[in-house]
């Protein structure tokens, strides 16, 4: 008997039987369509994390206050003062301490209330200089970012965030010039970002006022020469290291600690997606885990519903057998037909797992991708299920003798 | 198949001294005990006993879907215990068409289906098949029910494509357990017709049954009781 021939009584014989098979596939369906949007959850937030991420600018040190080396939990940190100054910020600025700097921005943020006639919206107040814009790689819609002269006489001027601008004014037209205030104090709108492009949800990139550095102190009632972080732009991809340890030379010199007693912490784009996604990978694998389980399960009901199966069909086989079939042939007919509902079993779990990748980001607002590797891989272990648990059942069917098979009622 | 004027005196069954014992547990059964016979080719012998006596057991091992406890089983001058399960299976492809008493037909199969099943496992090419297969149950009477499933058709007729499947491969010796005792008599004489017919046209048969009337149609009846060759009636 042929693959072929043995192929087409596979599919007979689920066709047949339509129930007991879609039930069969079931347990395989579910366990894919989990694999697979598990693992597409765990990657889509890592795209969106990368994406994040990488909009933040190019060959970006992110200097932030506080230690994460100290044993004693973040020092300097949250509360208290930030123990980064505008002294520091200078010091990287200058060209001969750092020369692997191409930009500097120290910037503090607070939270205000902003007021534009009777609508006012609370959003992220960001101080800091004219690098800010080149620094983390944003483009203004409309307007134009702050001047040197601007941010030297903290002159009353804001840049707004798209989404601020949608929350304050209503309307099509540019709010370029109008006024906006903050605890009374008028400011004059003088351009609006462009949309940062990874903004997911609780992303603040697209919603925050900037203003000069002084503009912020002064409005915050902040006297202070500390800023809450400083973004230093690398000259190029391959100096972003050599940056990395003037400035962190410089920072140590300059707070008069040892490294290990670093009161600031320097990250890297990659350190960011590297902390954020291990975090996400061990939900991914937990979830992947339980996906797993659930394809076990589903591998043990295909075992479990041939064996039913074979005993079902015991005076069939045993027929079979006196008309001349070989062991091999109905150890094969049993593989195949237990093969073929694993096989389909993953696709039809895949194809669930593409529409449920479709319908999720609508109703959780994460994003679902769904990559080729993986889709490939779920329904290889489908098919590699349905032959691992069909084997067992398949050797029972081909080991009875057929008088004893013939004889069973 | 041996040809010419030999052919009637080849033996295709050779039968040395044949013993099965039933096991079950601890109990213990000697269901044949010693049976020596020999059928020619050609030959249409029947095998009459008493309920209990036997019949069965043999034709399970004429059909090699028992093996013997003990002795020695020639199928067309080939040692049936030395034979490996896939041997066996091609033996009985090959060489055995089987009539079982209970029809023994796949129920979610249409007659030609069924009738086709041993050139499946011949293997036939898939238009071939279906080819002889309608020949066969035309021959049976059935060239009619060709497309219709078991459950559609009468006892009678389930058996005549019972015996269609059986003579589709053209084996040595076609096989029939009581392939009546399901029947009417007006099927059953349909049955027996059929066997007269495949034993004019040169098949071997073995009938087995406990009907005496039916066992005269034979060229010659083997007589089993308590698992032991008790007569053998010539007819004349
Ligand atoms: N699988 C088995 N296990 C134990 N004993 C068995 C088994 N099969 C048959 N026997 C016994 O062997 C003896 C012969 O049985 P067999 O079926 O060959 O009889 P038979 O001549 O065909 O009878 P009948 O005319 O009623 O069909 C019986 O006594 C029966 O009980
Ligand atoms: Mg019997």
């Amino acid at each position: 008997m042929s693959w072929a021939e043995t192929l087409r009584a596979g599919l007979e014989a689920i066709r047949a039987h339509r129930l007991r098979s879609v039930l069969t596939m079931l347990g395989i369906v579910i366990g894919i369509s989990s694999v697979i949007l598990t693992v597409g959850l765990g990657q889509g937030a890592q795209d969106q994390v990368r994406k994040q991420i990488d909009a933040l600018g190019s060959n970006l040190l992110i200097v932030s206050p506080g230690s994460t080396t100290s044993s004693t939990g973040m020092r300097g940190g949250f509360g208290s003062a930030s123990t980064l100054t505008l002294q520091d910020a200078a010091a990287i600025g200058d060209s001969d301490v750092v020369p692997d700097a191409a930009a500097v921005a120290p910037t503090t943020t607070s939270s205000v209330s902003l007021v534009a006639g009777e609508t006012n919206w609370t959003t992220s107040l960001v101080g800091t200089t004219t690098s800010w814009v080149d620094v983390r790689a944003r483009e203004l819609s409309s307007g134009r970012f702050f001047t040197a002269a601007e941010v030297e006489q903290a002159a009353r001027v804001v840049v707004l965030g798209p989404d601020t601008v949608a929350e304050l004014f209503s309307g099509p037209t540019s709010p370029v010039g109008q006024t906006v205030t903050i605890d009374g104090t008028p400011l004059t709108v003088i351009g609006v970002l462009s949309s940062s492009g990874a903004s997911g949800s609780g992303q603040t990139e697209d919603d925050q006022a900037v203003v000069p550095l002084g503009t912020a102190k002064q409005l915050t009632g902040s006297a202070s020469s500390s800023v809450s972080t400083i973004y230093v732009e690398a000259s190029a991809a391959d100096t972003l290291s050599a940056a990395y340890q003037e400035v962190n030379a410089l920072l140590l010199n300059l707070h008069g600690v040892e490294a290990a007693e670093a009161d600031f912490t320097i990250a890297t784009q990659d350190s960011l997606v590297e902390t954020a996604n291990a975090t996400n990978e061990t939900l991914t694998v937990l979830l992947a885990g339980i996906a797993a389980i659930s394809l076990l399960v589903g591998g043990i009901g295909v075992m479990n519903i041939m064996l039913v199966s074979v005993t079902e069909r015991i005076r069939e086989i045993g027929l079979r057998k006196a008309l001349g079939a070989t062991p091999t042939v109905i150890r094969r007919q049993f593989l195949v037909e237990a093969s073929l509902l694993g096989l389909a079993g993953g696709v039809i779990g895949v194809l669930i797992g593409i529409a449920g990748a479709q319908v999720l980001p609508g109703l959780i607002g994460q994003p679902v991708s769904i990559s080729l590797v993986a889709t490939l891989g779920a329904i290889g272990t489908a098919l590699a299920l349905g032959i691992g648990f069909g084997v067992y059942p398949a050797s029972r069917a081909a080991r009875l003798t057929p008088i004893d098979a013939l004889r069973s009622e | 198949m041996s040809a010419g004027g030999a052919a009637r005196t080849t033996p295709v069954v050779e039968v040395e001294d044949v013993r099965k014992t039933y096991r079950s547990g601890t109990i213990e059964f000697e269901a044949l005990r010693g049976i020596d016979m020999r059928i020619n080719q050609g030959e249409y012998v029947a095998v009459i006993g008493p309920s209990g006596s036997g019949k069965s057991t043999l034709m399970n091992i004429l059909g090699c879907l028992d093996v013997p406890t003990e002795g020695r089983y020639l199928l067309g001058g080939e040692d049936v215990s030395r034979m490996s399960e896939a041997e066996l299976a091609h033996a009985r492809n090959r060489r055995i068409g089987f009539v079982f008493q209970q029809f023994n037909l796949l129920p979610s199969l249409p007659a030609w289906r069924n009738v086709e099943l041993p050139l499946v496992y011949a293997g036939v090419a898939r238009a071939d098949r279906r080819a002889r297969a309608v020949r066969a149950l035309e021959r049976v009477g059935l060239g009619d029910r060709v497309n219709n499933r078991p459950g559609e058709l009468s006892g009678g007729q389930q058996q005549r494509v019972a015996v269609a499947r059986a003579l589709v491969g053209e084996p040595d010796i076609i096989l029939a357990d009581e392939p009546t005792g399901n029947l009417d008599s007006a099927s059953t004489t349909a049955v027996l017709e059929l066997l007269d017919e495949l034993h004019a046209s040169g098949r071997t048969i073995v009938l087995i049954t406990h009907e005496h009337d039916v066992a005269e149609r034979a060229g010659r009846s083997l007589v089993i009781r308590d698992g032991l060759l008790a007569d053998e009636l010539v007819a004349s």
